[in-house]
């Protein structure tokens, strides 16, 4: 039976094609045949967890409709109550899927659990996303069958950018205009293109030609060594090129589909600090996080005056904030080490930030300073990268 | 005092700047509010005005001017 990874090879994108077709034509004469959509889906669905993963497929099933059935009893419970230990409930048994998957490795050895799939916390994150949205009282009108649409989206599923569910809902129910539309394909034929060069040619190029040898190199210097600085540099531009790539892939085909899938990078190595990193990079990721653990958690220790100051609360959270990422990459020293480094960061940036303001007259600002600036922050994430890449890890293991 | 006047006035505390002078600018492009700006401007909106806004309702784009700010909260206080 075929079986993709999404986005993978040619065959893929033929596929693609030809089963968008009649969602385009229908969109082109103002027509959105969600029967179709759905066919789509599951067609997809049955593709990338199909055949030799299966096992996945299951998983993939058993957990859909336990985060529905969930999720709908918590929607249909807040019609009525709003207790805070009910909503912290659902949010615990919403996330307890994930965090059961992510542990298993760290305490079976490396082992992946049985319950895991491609793309399991991106679905956490809509789910839990949705609680949250509904414990406010934004989201009032639950559908169990359209919130199941929104998770098994099919061009986001295994890995993004993460959709909200109000937004997303507004581009479902609704056909845009001829030229709007018109724009949106052009877009998405970009979009593809443009992924095409990141993770086709740019991706392979640093990924698949350059990486392993100098890896190699590196292994074999034991220690720092020239070769390890070009690993750092090589695997940072794999990473961006073939994450960037995909996501064009996934934003361009929604575009397709008449549904505007937010986008996840808007030219990372141009910031001048690493907050502006941080809402160019993964950026759908960095917003969810923003916004349902950091903003929350702010909120929460302002108003019940945890801390004393704003400033010891932002600097807090910030670090809570960016550990807590670091253990969403996974349970190893190095990926929650590469949280809680860019959470110090934050904090020394927030400190530099206000340094700068108090002292404007003393602390030159020009083209230059600009350009060192990106420079600074450039080599930072650089570094945090090869430390996220494992491979420190492989070095120290090797010795 | 009216809704503007203290709207404003919550801003200009929080921004340490007076940004009466451009009821239009973004301010989170200009650096004046963050996440942490956002929340505090929540809790005060919620002490001084009585308008309840959940981080929910607080979609960035919305919120990202003085005049949209006010329009905002006048709008909720209806």
């Amino acid at each position: 039976m075929l079986s993709f990874t999404p986005y993978e090879n040619p065959t893929y994108f033929g596929i693609l094609a030809i089963a968008l077709l009649p969602i385009v034509i229908g969109l082109l004469c103002k027509k959105r045949f969600h029967w179709y959509e759905t066919i789509i889906s599951i067609f997809f669905l049955v593709l990338t967890f199909g055949g030799p993963k299966l096992t996945q497929g299951y998983a993939l099933i058993a957990y859909l409709i336990y985060e529905v059935v969930l999720v709908w009893l918590y929607t249909s419970y807040r019609k009525h109550k709003n207790q805070t230990s009910i909503f912290v409930g659902a949010v615990i048994l919403a996330i307890i899927p994930l965090v059961i998957v992510k542990l298993t490795p760290a305490i079976q050895n490396g082992q992946q659990s049985l319950i895991g799939f491609l793309g399991i916390s991106y679905l956490t994150f809509k789910a839990v996303q949705t609680i949250m949205e509904s414990r406010d009282g934004v989201l009032k009108a639950f559908n169990p069958w359209f919130f199941l649409q929104f998770l098994v989206f099919f061009p986001t599923i295994s890995s993004g950018p993460i959709d909200r569910y109000r937004r997303f809902k507004k581009d479902y129910d609704h056909v845009p205009d001829t030229d709007k539309y018109l724009q949106l394909l052009q877009k998405g034929v970009h979009n593809i293109f443009m992924g095409f060069v990141y993770k086709y040619m740019l991706a392979y190029l640093f990924g698949t030609l350059l990486l392993p040898k100098l890896q190699q190199q590196a292994l074999s210097a034991h220690g720092l060594s020239w070769s390890l600085v070009g690993v750092m540099y090589v695997y940072s531009m794999y990473l961006f090129f073939d994450f960037a790539g995909y996501s064009l892939f996934a934003v361009g085909t929604s575009y397709f589909m008449g549904i505007e899938t937010p986008i996840n990078f808007n030219a990372p190595f141009k910031s001048h600090n690493i907050k502006e990193f941080w809402n160019r990079w993964h950026m759908t990721l960095s917003f969810w996080f923003r916004d349902y653990i950091y903003m929350r958690l702010v909120f929460f220790f302002m108003k019940h005056k945890v801390f004393k100051s704003p400033k010891t609360t932002a600097n807090i959270t910030y670090i809570i904030n960016m550990t807590i990422m670091g253990f969403w990459h996974g349970v190893t020293w190095y990926y929650v080490t590469y949280g809680i480094l860019h959470g110090i960061a934050l904090v020394v940036n927030d400190w530099w930030l206000r340094y700068k303001k108090k002292h404007q007259k003393q602390i030159p600002h020009n083209k230059f300073t600009e350009i060192f600036a990106v420079f600074v922050t450039f080599n930072f994430v650089c570094f945090t990268f090869l430390l996220f890449s494992g491979f420190l890890n492989t070095m120290l293991l090797a010795k | 005092m009216d809704t503007k006047t203290t709207v404003l006035n919550v801003l200009n505390d929080l921004t340490g700047t007076d940004v009466s002078g451009d009821l239009d600018g973004n301010l989170f492009d200009s650096g004046l509010l963050d996440s942490m700006g956002t929340v505090q401007l929540l809790l005060q909106l919620q002490s001084e005005l009585g308008v309840d806004v959940p981080v929910s309702e607080f979609e960035r784009s919305e919120w990202d001017t003085p005049n949209k700010i006010i329009a905002r909260v006048e709008a909720m206080q209806n």
